[in-house]
């Protein structure tokens, strides 16, 4: 009998049965990343943003007096694990969720996180995250609804495009992306002429680049991956594309930049969140985290960061730590640097979760993003 | 017409390198009946232990060299005396597993010891390309392209025209024929997993620059050598080079012209249909069935 | 059955059903997934333990039960009959999968099976109109039976753990069957089997079919189970793991599909507690246990037992021995 109860014990300590001891000077804030599996390099950026503003926060005496608790664990960029562990982590009661950043995840997540009223900010960009009436799912960075009629309208009025080619990656990222890109396009008369997918971790190019070729269009969509991007821009420089390449963050990123060797130069398009924004303080956060990670983060290590600091704000300005009141307060809220330095830049977080900022036109001109143009706030444009 | 003899072109560089990792994939199932499902990240882990080489200050090609080594030691001699010998006579599935969760191991390890961020990798050519006739070739891929085929060769030539190939294709073969004719089966059996080891990380050397290098790498790699050898006939290494090539051009001609949806599903197709109808593949030898 | 065997099973079945009340939400979601997966399994383990037909398609398996019931409850269907479409439509699209079965064997059945599954995937992926593409399904409902809701995980856990129980018992009354002791047969020897006057064919088939059949049912309990499927889920990911419980547990062992589900849904959990290392842990953990007992856990408790009794032939393992006669 003695060994079932050792069993039963080592079974209930691995099916969380066991809490952990929460301390009475710690706020435990859990984080659903993926950090193994195709989205690791999106999770891991992700994490470090996130731990760079935890050990400053920490640092400085924590948020309201109380230290920030963050476990980190790992989806394997998989939906069903990640369900899995948000649930774990909800028996213990959060006060805030973190994460995840795969659009499946988030959808699965959310809905949960929302059952039990806690707030969840999360990294996905797909346009249905804000679309479901969620109360509780809140953004880090633009939606695909947002930043897509940016892209079309410059494509619009900056190109001045009567034709464009489409090259997307077929995950939920590309395929969301791709199908309110084509919604925006019709809207301004634009034609598509060549609608082409590819596949995540694709290495050959150059039968999407002949049809490319082959299309002729006034303009080139490309919405890849970092790695697939830069793979895609040495492939179109070999075979000699002569029309405007245009993207999104995940083909301006200096990332890709030095990854395609060259083949960047001259690139053009929307950045969301950036490192090489003219802001001082994304500059200055660019560094230190170059210095404690030693690489060059891309967005998802700002959404990372900010997530923290929003979560900060929300909760001094409100004095105390009450999950169902922060997402009350968060809808509708503006935060600007000058209040809490660590958000970077202003953000405005409507009655969907869905956030606003400044945004940036770049070019990659000498192996550099450059911005050219600093696009205004949705809220203020309207 | 350009546009397809480019797409011919491009897939013969990428099927080159397909054969090149499904030659030794299909060597060490011959001789030991391992079917290494971590083949992929056998070709993806060469190029962290070149970058660390060169992190501590190796120049680049000191660190290939050091690559190589230690590939084929670990890949090669460690891989065969840690995971495959122990297992080989308790039949190919637990060792299928071992090998399944070997390719998780490595994947996680490439990516927990370096970086789960893709990396920049130094090419061994500049990068100039060349026009011939409308088509584009770059200089980087007629390098791997030249390179892929002289192993390719090379490696037929020990085969048939050596003793010691010779020695190795008969324990292929069969094993107790073999002993018979007082060949050292272990000592070949071991040169297959070390010749896999050099090949695993030639093909890394050859791919990263294009390819770039990344823990995930493996994953689309291992299939494709898997493809290229069952298409072009298991027990042969021409099989194997007319497997990557078909693969590798076919992946691209219908990529352009039929679907790019559906772009894996070709090969896959050809798969089954060579498998039901030449099981042997299109230039392999039909093997005795043993009851 | 031994008597020791009968107590440790009966010991485990009042362990599961009495656990889960100790259990959390999160404790729950992963036992419900052992159970849901374990169905897989055993399927699993029918057409490779039993019949010995190598297939890397069993993740496809689960994926087309999923998306069945995923697709067929939002249009009203009631769950009974989208859970028995489930096990049908797999069951024909696995007796036709067990086609090439007939003509290749071993490696080159595993390499058709996993060209299967992968064209499964892409399916899934591009047929957006039917299944909705990389956006997958979202919000499965979880079903309400005679006026018993299962929405609440506690609910949910005994659906599962039923459905794995009446599922299993079927295939043990299945395998007691002259049917079972055909496959069998096929697996030690078909030629023998062949010349004994048995159609082998058809038996071949119907391991493929039944093997398959129970990799939907067990599908169409993980769309409730997750509430979101996408194509990626149902890849060849799916099935190596699937393949890994059989192998870890035992292939051939009745509750060796029960013992790999469990090692392979919690162990990768308890190993957190090495946080980043966790997946590198369990796949060295998993080779370990490859190289110490290439025969499975049950083999080796099997190997242990038969020792213990001093080389007399334990009766669990008479019963899966081929000298039972094929009808």
């Amino acid at each position: 009998m003695l060994r079932a109860g050792l069993i039963a014990s080592v079974l209930a300590a691995g099916l969380g049965l066991a809490a952990p001891a929460l301390a009475q000077n710690t706020v435990y804030i859990p984080a659903i990343l993926e950090l193994s599996g195709p989205g690791a390099v999106s999770g891991t950026n992700f994490r470090d943003g996130m731990l760079l503003a935890i050990e400053e926060i920490n640092a400085k005496g924590g948020i309201l007096g109380k230290k920030i608790d963050t476990p980190i664990l790992d989806t394997q960029s998989d939906a069903g694990i990640s369900r899995a562990q948000i649930q774990k982590v909800i028996d213990n009661k959060p006060y805030v969720i973190i994460g995840p950043v795969y659009s499946g995840s988030v959808l699965v997540d959310m809905a949960l996180a929302a059952q039990n009223e806690i707030p969840e900010i999360v990294g996905g960009e797909a346009a249905a995250i804000t679309q479901k009436g969620n109360k509780y799912v809140f953004r880090t960075s633009f939606g695909q609804q947002f930043s897509m009629p940016k892209i079309a309208n410059y494509i619009r009025d900056g190109v001045k495009a009567k034709t464009v080619s489409l090259l997307w990656v077929n995950n939920d990222f590309g395929k969301g992306g791709r199908d309110t890109f084509k919604k925006e396009m019709e809207k301004r008369n634009i034609k598509i002429v060549a609608d082409i997918s590819s596949e995540s971790g694709q290495t050959d190019f150059s039968a999407d680049v002949v049809k490319i070729k082959a299309a002729n269009a006034d303009a080139i969509f490309v919405y890849l991956n970092e790695e697939e991007s830069a793979r895609f821009l040495r492939e179109a420089k070999k075979q000699g594309i002569k029309a405007p390449l245009i993207g999104e963050t995940t083909l301006l990123g200096q990332k890709v930049i030095d990854l395609a060797q060259g083949a960047a130069e001259g690139v053009k398009g929307h950045v969301g969140l950036t490192v090489d924004a003219p802001v001082p303080a994304v500059k200055a956060f660019a560094e230190r985290f170059k210095k404690k990670f030693n690489y060059v983060c891309d967005h998802n290590g700002i959404k990372g960061y900010t997530a923290v600091y929003f979560i900060k704000y929300v909760t001094e300005k409100m004095g105390k730590f009450d999950s169902k009141l922060f997402a009350q307060t968060l809808h509708g809220l503006t935060i600007t640097p000058k209040e809490e330095p660590g958000v970077l830049m202003e953000a405005t977080f409507d009655q969907n979760g869905d956030i606003d900022r400044e945004s940036f036109l770049g070019q990659v001109v000498n192996g550099k993003q450059k911005i050219v143009e600093v696009l205004p706030k949705l809220g203020n444009s309207k | 017409m350009a546009s397809f003899f480019q797409l011919l072109v491009s897939g013969l560089a990428t099927g080159a390198i397909y054969a090149l990792i499904a030659v030794g994939f299909t060597l060490v199932w011959q001789t030991s009946q391992t079917i290494n499902f971590a083949q992929g990240e056998f070709v993806m882990l060469p190029a962290f232990f070149i970058l660390a080489a060169m992190n501590a200050g190796a120049p680049f090609w000191l660190a290939c060299l050091i690559g190589i080594v230690l590939s084929v030691v670990i890949l090669g001699l460690l891989f065969k005396f840690i995971i495959v010998d122990p297992m080989l006579k308790y039949g190919v599935l637990p060792l299928v597993i071992s090998t399944i969760a070997l390719s998780l191991f490595l994947k996680e390890g490439a990516k927990d010891f370096y970086s789960s961020q893709a990396q920049p990798f130094p090419s061994l050519v500049p990068a100039t390309d060349f026009h011939v006739f409308g088509i584009v070739v770059s200089l980087q891929s007629l390098v791997v392209l030249a390179a892929a085929t002289a192993t390719v060769v090379a490696l037929h030539v020990l085969l048939t025209k050596t003793r010691l190939g010779r020695s190795m294709q008969a324990t292929a073969q069969n094993p107790t024929l073999a002993r018979i004719l007082g060949i050292d089966v272990n000592r070949m059996v071991l040169y297959t997993f070390l010749i896999n080891g050099a090949l695993v990380a030639i093909a890394s050397i050859l791919i990263s620059p294009i390819y770039l290098a990344k823990f995930t790498n493996g994953e689309t790699l291992g299939i494709a050598a898997f493809l290229a050898a069952i298409i072009g006939g298991f027990n042969q290494v021409r099989g194997a080079i007319l497997g990557g090539v078909i693969l590798g051009v076919l992946d691209n001609l219908s990529a352009a012209y039929i679907s790019a949806q559906y772009r894996g599903a070709f090969p896959l197709i050809i798969l089954i249909v060579v498998i039901l109808f030449r099981p042997q593949g299109l230039l392999g030898r039909i093997e005795e069935r043993t009851v | 059955m031994s008597r020791l065997g009968a107590v440790v099973v009966i010991a485990a079945a009042i362990f599961a059903v009495v656990l889960p009340f100790f259990l959390k939400p999160f404790g729950l979601y992963l036992i419900s997934m052992w159970a849901v997966l374990t169905v897989a399994a055993i399927g699993l383990n029918l057409t490779l333990g039993y019949a010995g037909q190598v297939s890397l398609a069993q993740g496809a398996f689960v994926g087309i039960g999923a998306y069945t019931v995923g697709l067929l409850l939002p249009i009203g269907v009631p769950f009974p009959i989208a859970f028995v479409a489930a096990g049908l439509l797999c069951f024909v699209v696995g007796w036709i999968l067990g086609y090439p079965a007939l003509r290749v064997q071993h490696h080159y059945l595993a390499f058709v099976t996993l060209a299967f599954n992968t064209l499964v995937f892409l399916v899934l992926r591009n047929e957006e109109w039917l299944t909705g593409g990389t956006y997958g399904i979202n919000g499965t409902p979880r079903p309400t039976l005679l006026g018993w809701s299962t929405n609440k995980p506690l609910d949910f856990y005994f659906l599962c753990l039923g459905a794995m129980v009446v599922l299993a018992a079927a295939t043990w009354w299945m395998l007691r069957s002259p049917w079972g002791r055909a496959f069998v047969a096929l697996r030690e020897n078909p030629i023998r089997a062949l010349s004994l006057g048995l159609d082998t064919r058809r038996y071949t088939l119907m391991a493929f079919a039944i093997g398959s059949s129970l990799g939907g049912l067990s599908g169409a309990l993980y769309a409730p189970l997750v509430q979101f499927i996408e194509p990626n889920s149902f890849a060849l990911g799916m099935s190596f793991n699937l393949l890994l419980m059989v192998i870890v547990g035992g292939g051939g062992y009745f509750f060796g599909p029960f013992l790999g589900a469990l090692v392979a849904v919690l162990l990768p959990e308890w190993m957190r507690v090495t946080q980043d290392y966790y997946l590198m842990v369990y796949a060295a953990l998993i080779m370990v246990m490859m190289a110490f007992c290439p025969s499975g856990l049950l083999g080796l408790v099997d190997r242990v037992g038969r020792r213990l009794r001093s080389g007399e032939q334990g009766p669990a393992a008479a019963a899966f021995e081929p000298q039972s006669t094929p009808p």
